[in-house]
């Protein structure tokens, strides 16, 4: 029996249609389907000007001088702005360390820094008007990766650093260092009878979200500003957007507009400043909206990483050791890089029980363009190595590489090398097994009646090959990713709930602020106010800052933390509800006092099913509204010498499958399945999760064979920034992929969910390259995999 | 200069239009028909993709000018097209595309800006919302035009024409696994008359 007078949670809701574990269809798809959604780019108002944003043509100079004369004559310009033209003293921004200037002052650090912003009556004017602002430019040395980043004479990419972590990195061009120290290495390496090194490259990976970064900035008559925005958590956005207006938070009213896609790269500010800034200057609502190209330079990128690491094991397999040193490229400002350090440390080893751990992490600051979050978020490129590694060591002891991950696999209890028990089922070697078990793709798939498919053999249409050349291999991986924020950040949501009857039915509004980017938290958000409080009809408020911060669409923490506080507002709008109807109709019923009363189907009833009244009659004319903030268990910081602590909130998992033909010949790669087996805790939803952990894998795909942005090393400038030069997977690139879904309950969390967004993104790319290393016997140390690495052209 | 065209059958008039404005760009910033997206604006990822006298084409890359005295449908009149096409297929030989005349005789009717409601939804556009194959949704526009113009050349596609079919549209949220239930789905749904 509960303490606190709550209802049964495992029964209520559960004579409810559209609850929690229903396939539900999403309730913004009629409006996407019929073109009517409005995304961020889609916003129109009378009168609006376009603002348009002069970036820097080169990686690191300093600012000689910059003329807006001519710029600012041209017919339909509106307003140009520099440094010099903003508002207060607050002038930089910044997720966690305010080191990114809102226009560039005195100098810039990468390719494609804003320097001036214009406004204008038309798109096209504005380009223009930006292209005749004459900037000059005094190069300076580029810092481009760790050895240039910290030579003894190394340039420092920021002079007078002042942020919480300068007192504890070896260099000032090293953004943030944690080391993750348990056991001895030393000692431990003595036992092992194998020990296998290897150096691997992460490439430079693109989030490539479809709608580009754009919003409509409305001045006023308070003297404050209106932003419809894409983004990922619009509280992170206003306390970052309102000092440089010099505004207070309560005079920038932000509405989240339609996000296309969001994967980490909205997590920083891209326009919303600008906009907001020309919209206050010139009286006048302002559009922005970046093309592809400028989309290439607006936001953060997936961090390039080399990892070097050590495995030792003993002859039967058990790991004795791993030696790790990651150091990941942040480019020219810190965005999240001190995050993306500790979960590449603290999930380094991977889902694996090692005693004897020395890890390493660093992110670098450099003038390579900026990195900061994306889907994995750290724990992505320690998987590419790790993995790696466990087929390296799986080679040279002649075991099964399956094998060899199941001997090692962690379980509920084993301790990370932080020295955190995993508190919650950890089934890394049932999802091996469920992956490893599912049938296999036919050989010569390409085969049919009318001969050779070109469109199922490596190279595809250009038909270079009818099968000649060509070579399957099999690959396995898997990973463990981090759920919710962590390191002892406050990571909480907030939720208002309302329940009245609107036209002769119960209905429940709920209002939060969280960033609906694709992931369909809209809809198990309705799906959870119909289990909690057993009605149909469920309205999901638009996304605004007039409700509490509901935190970041990142993490995988959205359905676990948003999906908690509407919960937990449901929990409490149930009580009140409960309560009138005892105040109102108790005297009619004992059960009033004494039963377990649920809420099902729009009516009080009994747990053992009387219907005690309507739920009509139970609210009348009274609307009963909550808002609460809702946590989940606090975490704590990593300690700065040993990585040890509780840093943690949860864990997801997921393995993975892939088979690949090779065209050995021409270094072409066909991926025929990625077969994927992930734990879920509980699929609110079973057709989004199936959605997330396909679209997840694909991701992993494209950063395996195709995706990365090349940044020259000689200049640090970006040479293809556009869907012409960087390619992300197509519908004939990607195969079928299976999915083999787990739940075991996580009894911390909501539900027993886990999250479960990034998980897939992890093991899906070491899979393929192990498939690829299968099919071609090759060492590959660098991902993506491109065809002069498999023709040794390169 | 001013363009005359035919968007979702109904004759539209855009003024003042510069010479290097898209067709994409008239669609979404003057004649508020924002369906097409501008995920790419080069040609690349489909998303704007609508049909020009019947032929998929990304209007990114088609110059507004090149569009006078031409017929456009876009994903907002996707659905009355669709609907016209059935109820035409009677007298058409088989599913072999709608002629210019055709498409010259109807016009979509105006949906709810909110709810989408009063449109009806074509079977492929059903089939998205069932499948699940929509999630951020900015790729949908693009790929609905694209498996609706192939479901009506090829009405019982294999799955390699159909991936063959929308290879030039980008998703980066999905996997594609979902699109491909769903243009099957709408394939089988219509081969039934659902």
């Amino acid at each position: 029996m509960p303490t606190n007078g709550v209802p049964t949670k495992i029964t209520q809701g559960s004579g409810t249609k559209g609850g929690i574990g229903e396939s539900t269809l999403r309730p913004d798809g009629t409006l996407k389907v019929t073109g009517e959604f409005a995304y961020s780019s889609d916003m129109w108002h009378e009168d609006m000007l376009w603002g348009q944003i002069l970036r820097s043509t080169v990686a690191h100079a300093e600012i000689v001088s910059v003329d807006t004369a001519e710029a600012l004559a041209t017919p339909g310009v509106y307003a140009v702005m520099t440094y010099d033209d903003l508002p207060t003293e607050v002038k930089h921004y910044g997720l966690e360390i305010q080191d990114t200037p809102v226009l560039a002052h005195g100098k810039v650090r990468h390719h494609g820094e804003p320097v001036a912003i214009v406004a204008a009556d038309h798109p096209e004017t504005a380009r223009r008007a930006a292209a005749k602002i004459k900037v000059e430019y005094r190069e300076l040395p580029v810092i481009t990766d760790e050895a240039s980043a910290t030579a003894p004479d190394a340039v420092l990419v920021h002079e007078h650093r002042d942020d919480h972590h300068v007192g504890h990195v070896p260099h000032p061009n090293i953004v943030h260092r944690q080391p993750i120290v348990r056991g001895d290495v030393a000692a431990a390496r003595e036992r092992a009878d194998v020990v296998v090194e290897g150096e691997y490259t992460f490439g430079m990976q693109d989030q490539a979200f479809l709608g580009p970064e754009s919003g409509l900035a409305v001045p006023e008559e308070d003297g404050g500003v209106h932003l419809y925005i894409a983004t990922q958590w619009l509280h992170s956005d206003l306390r970052q957007i309102a000092p440089v207006l010099g505004l207070p938070e309560d005079k920038v009213r932000m509405t989240l507009a339609g996000v296309g896609g969001a994967f980490g790269g909205r997590e920083d500010l891209s326009m919303q400043i600008h906009a907001c800034l020309l919209a206050l200057r010139t009286g006048k609502p302002v559009k922005i909206v970046y093309n592809r190209f400028e989309s290439f330079f607006g936001h953060v990128h997936r961090h390039p990483a080399k990892l070097y690491y050590e495995h030792g094991a003993t002859a039967d397999g058990t790991l004795t050791h791993v030696k790790a040193r990651i150091v990941l490229d942040g480019g020219a400002y810190a965005s999240a890089s001190p995050a993306v350090v500790g979960n590449a440390s603290s999930l380094g080893v991977g889902p694996y029980a090692v005693d004897d751990v020395d890890i390493e992490a660093i992110a670098l600051y450099t003038n390579n363009p900026p990195c900061g979050a994306m889907r994995g978020f750290g724990a992505v490129q320690a998987c590419f190595a790790y993995e790696a590694q466990m087929d390296k060591l799986a080679a040279r002891l002649g075991m099964d590489p399956v094998e060899l991950r199941r001997r090692n696999a962690m379980e509920q209890g084993t301790l990370l090398p932080t020295g955190q028990p995993v508190d919650s089922p950890a089934p890394v070697a049932e999802l091996l097994r469920r992956v490893k078990a599912m049938p296999l793709p036919p050989e010569r798939q390409w085969e049919s009646s009318e001969g050779a498919d070109v469109r199922q053999l490596p190279g595809g249409l250009s038909n270079t090959t009818h099968g000649e050349g060509v070579v399957r291999g099999i690959g396995y991986a898997v990973g463990i990713k981090n759920v919710g924020f962590s390191e002892g950040f406050d990571d909480y949501s907030t939720a208002r709930v309302r329940m009245e009857v609107v036209g002769g039915e119960p209905v429940a509004t709920v209002h939060t602020a969280m960033a609906e980017v694709g992931q369909g938290g809209v809809t198990v958000h309705a799906q959870i106010a119909r289990t909690e409080l057993g009605v149909a009809q469920v309205t999901i408020h638009p996304a605004d800052t007039r409700v509490g911060s509901a935190g970041s669409t990142s993490a995988s923490r959205q359905t676990y933390v948003t999906g908690g506080a509407i919960r937990h507002a449901c929990e409490l709008v149930r009580e009140k509800v409960l309560d009138l109807g005892r105040r109102k109709l108790g005297s009619y019923h004992p059960a009033w006092a004494h039963a377990e009363l649920l809420l099902e189907g729009g009516k009080v009833v009994t747990d053992g099913g009387e219907v005690l009244a309507d739920l009509v009659d139970v609210l009348g004319d009274e609307a009963v509204e909550v808002e609460e903030e809702w946590r989940h268990r606090p975490t704590e910081p990593f300690d700065l010498r040993t990585g040890q602590g509780n840093g943690h909130v949860q864990y997801s998992f997921a393995a993975h499958r892939a088979v690949v033909e090779v065209d050995t010949e021409l270094g072409l790669v066909k991926v025929i399945e990625l077969a994927c087996a992930q734990d879920v805790g509980k699929a609110l939803n079973p057709l989004s999760v199936v959605g997330q952990i396909q679209g997840g894998t694909t991701q992993g795909l494209g950063v395996a064979v195709m995706e990365e942005i090349l940044v020259d090393p000689r200049t640090a400038k970006v040479r293809n920034p556009s869907f012409t030069d960087y390619l992300i997977p197509t519908i004939l690139d990607t195969p079928t992929i299976p999915v083999d879904v787990l739940e075991l309950a996580d009894d911390h969390a909501p539900y027993g969910l886990r999250g479960v967004g990034e998980a897939p993104t992890l093991s899906s790319t070491p899979a393929v390259l192990a498939a690829i290393r299968a099919a071609t016997g090759l060492e590959l140390n660098r991902t993506p995999v491109r065809p002069e690495h498999l023709t040794g052209m390169s | 200069m001013r363009v005359n065209f035919t968007v979702n059958g109904r004759p539209q008039q855009a003024d003042d239009v510069w010479e290097g404005e898209s067709l994409l760009y008239v669609l979404r910033e003057r004649l508020g028909l924002p369906g097409s997206k501008n995920a790419c604006e080069q040609g690349e990822c489909g998303s704007c993709t609508v049909r020009l006298d019947g032929v998929p084409v990304c209007s990114c890359l088609v110059a507004a000018g090149q569009a006078e005295g031409r017929e456009v449908v876009t994903v907002e009149g996707l659905a009355e097209y669709a609907r016209l096409r059935a109820r035409d297929s009677g007298d058409a030989d088989g599913a072999c595309g709608t002629s210019l005349d055709e498409a010259k005789g109807w016009r979509a009717d105006g949906a709810d800006a909110q709810t989408g409601e009063g449109a009806g939804l074509s079977p492929v556009q059903q089939a998205f919302i069932d499948a699940g194959a929509v999630q951020c949704g900015f790729c949908t526009p693009g790929l609905l035009v694209a498996a609706d113009e192939m479901l009506e050349r090829n009405p019982d596609p294999s799955d390699a024409d159909i991936r063959e079919a929308l290879s030039g549209n980008l998703c980066r949220c999905t996997g594609y696994e979902k699109i491909m239930d769903a243009v099957r789905l709408a394939a089988a749904r219509q081969s039934e008359g659902v």
